[in-house]
Parts: structure tokens; C-alpha cells; sequence
């Protein structure tokens, strides 16, 4: 019979570490560090896609912060969709999560006729809002101007477009409403009875009950909002290629943000210096804000203690 | 239940005042709750509702403010799947969605196993590094990445450089597959492993058959995910259009046909019905699946 040591059992759990880690590690280092470290690499060059890549120092850097139009735009807006839009988003599926706890017949249709719009492809259910909320013969104007309400412009208009944004992402809030609900069933039953004991008003069990005992998911949906303002791409570049009337692959350069850069993101701005004017080391620079953001954020989600998600077991 | 398990039987004929105030104000809140449902509901459904039946309009039709069609055009449908190059995306379209959910599932697992059930030096590190390249925006590392599959690999004008990352784990989907895995009791992986059966037999004979909800989940998120794609087709696919997906070629259709909102409409319903319809038939991995990624792990 042969021994096994201890040091040839160890090499073996390791490379069996290694081998069931390995789809994960050659991603890892192909698909995020290279690219990564490539990103920073191209953010010192000039470079357009022909030639070899030739040493630019910070000039970059300074071209966006300082004399590229789009990019304070994209960052304020960023600070608007994450102030209104996640808030509202928030609160909308807190919303919607105890409306459906409290409702006791139908339940299960209630539920998934609240839950479909966020399946809806992002692209088709731009579309259909860019059709609802259309000016000249969408449904939503023509109902508010049979009411005699002043009818806005939406993705047409500066001031109405990202609201109208907003409203397509109050629209499908489906996934909040399920975390959300999913963490009010879990509130203990005797905390409510006793406050209910103590002769607390509905408010104050909300308050005082509710509250304290959701708010990790409160703040995971923030936080996880925040990343997903990050993110925001699809939505506003439809919406305002669909409003502006351009068409797609007729060669006409699209103006990012239609109208006047209301709906301008960072990530739009990755494509527009990269792969409308071919501006790699710029586009490279704006990329390394996003992904500053998007890991200070990320950060706050995994601190070791008090994180959202955790780690270790 | 407990409660007219608790009451006496003679109370329940006769209500107390006390108890008929209770009972009146259990109804009245009955109301204000389900009115409000239903008015959330029409906020969610019409939406829709306004979608389809703009979709069966004429074409003067929708270009008016009526807002219920006079005449039902279901021909507008046939007319949307014989615009050249429709049923191409929608080939393009299971094909990135049903390869990449496929090798995204396959990559996926022995890594989020090994997560979730072996103890190594730097598991917690590696977990760390899913998570932060899950939330990473797509656009930090798009520049360097094209470059590489169209100047290097020359693969652009196809969907390729989008399905081959996904053989390579996808990080939201180790995520949660890892979230699922941790809820699985070692005695199971004890017992086999007790059995004589190697890690790898372990993971296809006795994990996989308790995680099929966790793997269905996934698989539905990975498909949707490439279903609704826009900005990677935008990106690699663009100047092909024969390698567009439906996700993408939609946006085109609307340019083709610029104001005819009746048959845009219809494209966008004929986008939209395949993800309504797999839901309907997977509804319990979805919602599962939601659940699992807002719940600490």
C-alpha cells in the first residue's frame, strides 16, 4: 500500500484548485487585466487606429477635462440620473414591494404583470417609449391634452428628457420589487405585534420595524443603482437617436446626448471618442474615470465589515 | 387560521361592535390596497397594451392620435418578418444567446464550485475580483479589446468576438451560481466524495442535480443578457449587418421605415414576445435567481 504524504495530497488539492479555476483565471487575465493594463497603456498615446501608437504624456487627459465639450456634460448628467433616478427607483420598487405583500387576492398575477416590463429588451422598450411619449401622436400626449393637461416634449426636450428616462426605468423596477419583497416577508412577524402592542401607527411600524430590518437591501439597491447608472448606455442613446430621427447605418453622424447633450453618459462618450472619431487615447482616459467610479462604488458594496456582499462565509 | 382556530364558536354569529369596527376597517383597507394595485398595474401593462395596438394599425392610422386601431392589420406582422434580413438577425440572435448561455454554463460551474466548496489560499481575493468584474462597465475595457479581436484576430463583422469570452467564466454568473452552491450541504459532497467519486464526478452526479434551480437562473440570465445585448453587436457587428442581432437590427428598423410607427411597433413586440413567452414557462428560476443576487452571501 503506498503512503500518501501530506505534501503530494496538498499539491494535488491544489491543482485541483487550479484546474477547476482555470476557465475563470485565463478570463480574468485575457479579458480584464490585459485589457486593463492596455487601457492605461493607450490613455499616455496618441492613437487612431493606423500607424504604431506614438507617446503623448497626459496631453490626453488634459484634452478631456479641459477642452473636450462632452465631457463635464456626461458627468453632470451622470450626477442627475444617480440623484433622481436611482432615488426614484428606490423608492418606487420599496413602493411597489409592499404594495404586493399587501395584496391578498391575485397575488401571483399582480405580481408578474409588475415584474414583465423589466424583461422588456432594452432596446424594444425604448422604442416603445420613444412611441408613447412621442410629441406629435403618442398615446401619453394625446390622453394629457384630452384632459386639458399641457402636453411636454420628452426626449425631444432638454428638460423632459431624462425625466422621460426615468420614467422608462420606474417602468421596469420588476427586480427591485422582488428583492424588496423577498426581504419584507422576512422581517420577524413579533416585531410587528409587539409595536402593534405599543400602540404604533402604521407609519411608525414602517419607520421604526420595517425600516431597520430592510435597510442592507435599501442599501444594496442603491449602491447596486449607482453601478448601474455606471453602466447606463442603450436607453438614452435610443431615446435620443429615435427623437433626433437619425437612421441607423445611412451614414449620418449621430450627435451624442440629442437633445442639446441632455442625455449624454460616460459610457456614450467611450464610444463616440473611440469608434465615431477614432480617438483611442482620449476614449482610453474617459474609460479609466468609469472605471474609477464604478470601483469606489463597488468598494462600498464589499467593505469587509458592514459590506453588502460578502466574501468569506 | 389560528385565529378561527382561537375564537369561540358562539362569537362568530353574533360580531361584538368592536369586532365588526375591525372587520370594516380590515374591508376598507382590502379596497385601498388592491385599487392601488390595479392602478400600479396599469402603469406596467399599458404600456404594452398601447405597443400592440399600435402595432395592428394602418399606416395613416398611426400616424394619428387614435389611439384604438379601426381596422385590425395583422398583415403588419408578415410585413415586419419579410424585411430582408429580420429572420437573419433573429438566427444571429439564438445563436449568440444559445452558444454563449451554453459555454457561459460550462465555464461557469467548476469555477463557482470551487468558490463556493473548496478552501484555498486567496478564494476570498478571487471572489473579490468576480464581483469588481461584474460590476464593471463593458466600456473600460472595449478600446484595448477591439483592437485585439479586429486587428489582431480580424474577427470583425461577426458575433464571435462576443461568444468565445463567454467559454472563459462570466463573472455575474460565478457569482450567483457561487451564491447557490454555498446553500448545499458539504454532507452531500462528504458522501460522495466517501464513495470514492473524484471532485469532477462529485460536481456532475451530486451538485448538478441540486443546483438545476441555480443553473436554470443562470442559463435564463445569460440568454437574456445576450438577447438584449446592444452595445456588443453595436461594437463588433456593426458594419456586417449580417451578423446583427434583433436587439440591434430593430433600432435599424425604425430608420428603414421612419415614421411608420405601426410596423416599428410590431418589431419591437416581435423582440420583445420570445423573452415574455420563456418566462412565462421559467417564472420561478427567474424570480429565484433575483432573489439569490440581493440576498448577502
Amino acid at each position: 500500500m503506498t503512503t500518501i504524504t501530506l505534501a503530494s495530497k496538498r499539491r494535488r488539492s491544489a491543482l485541483k484548485t487550479l484546474a477547476f479555476m482555470s476557465p475563470w483565471l485565463i478570463g480574468f487575465a485575457v479579458f480584464f487585466a490585459y485589457p486593463l493594463i492596455s487601457t492605461v497603456y493607450f490613455s499616455f498615446m496618441h492613437y487612431d487606429g493606423f500607424g504604431p501608437p506614438t507617446w503623448r504624456g497626459t496631453r490626453n487627459w488634459t484634452y478631456v477635462f479641459q477642452s473636450y465639450p462632452l465631457f463635464w456634460p456626461a458627468l453632470r448628467n451622470t450626477l442627475w440620473l444617480v440623484l433622481v433616478m436611482v432615488t426614484l427607483r428606490v423608492v418606487f420598487g420599496l413602493g411597489v414591494g409592499l404594495l404586493i405583500t399587501r395584496i391578498r387576492t391575485g397575488t401571483g398575477v399582480f405580481r408578474t404583470l409588475f415584474y414583465l416590463p423589466y424583461l422588456a429588451p432594452p432596446v424594444a422598450a425604448t422604442m416603445a417609449f420613444a412611441f408613447l411619449l412621442n410629441p406629435g401622436t403618442g398615446p401619453v400626449n394625446s390622453l394629457l391634452e384630452r384632459v386639458g393637461i399641457p402636453a411636454p416634449g420628452w426626449f425631444g426636450d432638454p428638460t423632459w428628457s431624462k425625466p422621460a428616462l426615468t420614467m422608462l426605468a420606474l417602468w421596469g423596477v420588476g427586480d427591485l420589487m422582488v428583492i424588496f419583497m423577498a426581504a419584507l416577508l422576512d422581517v420577524p412577524t413579533e416585531q410587528y405585534e409587539a409595536a402593534e402592542l405599543d400602540g404604533a401607527s402604521p407609519w411608525q411600524r414602517f419607520r421604526y420595524v420595517t425600516l431597520p430590518n430592510i435597510s442592507p437591501i435599501v442599501m444594496f439597491a442603491v449602491v447596486t443603482g449607482v453601478i448601474q447608472t455606471m453602466q447606463y448606455y442603450t436607453q438614452p442613446l435610443i431615446a435620443g437617436k429615435v427623437a433626433s430621427g437619425v437612421i441607423q447605418g445611412a451614414g449620418t453622424q449621430f450627435e451624442p446626448g440629442y437633445p442639446e447633450r441632455s442625455t449624454l453618459t460616460l459610457p456614450q462618450l467611450v464610444y463616440n471618442l473611440g469608434f465615431q472619431r477614432f480617438e483611442y487615447g482620449p476614449a482610453c482616459v474617459v474609460a479609466l474615470v468609469l472605471f474609477a467610479l464604478s470601483m469606489v462604488f463597488t468598494a462600498f458594496l464589499m467593505r469587509r465589515r458592514g459590506g453588502l456582499i460578502q466574501a468569506g462565509d | 387560521m389560528t385565529q378561527l382556530l382561537d375564537r369561540p364558536a358562539g362569537l362568530k354569529a353574533r360580531p361584538s361592535p368592536a369586532e365588526r369596527t375591525a372587520r370594516r376597517r380590515a374591508a376598507l383597507e382590502w379596497i385601498a390596497v388592491h385599487s392601488l394595485g390595479v392602478a400600479a398595474a396599469l402603469f406596467f401593462v399599458l404600456p404594452f397594451v398601447f405597443v400592440l395596438l399600435t402595432s395592428l394599425m394602418s399606416d395613416s392610422q398611426a400616424l394619428s392620435r387614435d389611439l384604438v386601431p379601426h381596422t385590425w392589420e395583422w398583415g403588419n406582422y408578415k410585413k415586419v418578418l419579410d424585411t430582408p434580413g429580420f429572420l437573419t438577425w433573429w438566427r444571429n440572435t439564438l445563436v449568440y444567446a444559445g452558444l454563449g448561455t451554453v459555454l457561459t454554463v460550462a465555464s461557469s460551474l467548476p469555477v463557482a464550485y470551487a468558490l463556493a466548496k473548496f478552501r484555498f489560499r486567496g478564494r476570498n481575493l478571487s471572489l473579490m475580483l468576480v464581483i469588481s468584474m461584474m460590476m464593471l462597465p463593458p466600456q473600460v475595457v472595449i478600446i484595448p479589446m477591439y483592437l485585439f479581436w479586429a486587428k489582431q484576430l480580424d474577427l470583425s463583422g461577426t458575433l464571435w468576438p462576443l461568444i468565445i469570452p463567454m467559454a472563459f467564466g462570466d463573472a455575474f454568473s460565478v457569482f450567483l451560481l457561487r451564491q447557490f452552491l454555498t446553500t448545499i450541504p458539504n454532507e452531500y459532497l462528504d458522501a460522495a466524495r466517501v464513495d470514492g467519486c473524484g471532485e469532477l464526478r462529485t460536481l456532475l452526479k451530486v451538485v448538478v442535480p441540486m443546483a438545476r434551480p441555480g443553473l436554470a437562473a443562470v442559463a435564463l440570465f445569460q440568454f437574456f443578457y445576450a438577447w438584449n445585448d446592444y452595445f456588443g453587436p453595436q461594437i463588433y457587428a456593426s458594419e456586417n449587418p449580417g451578423a446583427w442581432t434583433l436587439s440591434y437590427g430593430l433600432e435599424s428598423f425604425k430608420g428603414a421605415h421612419h415614421t411608420d410607427w405601426n410596423l416599428t411597433m410590431a418589431a419591437t413586440v416581435l423582440v420583445m414576445a420570445p423573452v415574455i413567452l420563456v418566462f412565462f414557462f421559467a417564472q420561478k428560476a427567474f424570480v429565484e435567481g433575483v432573489t439569490l443576487t440581493g440576498v448577502k452571501g
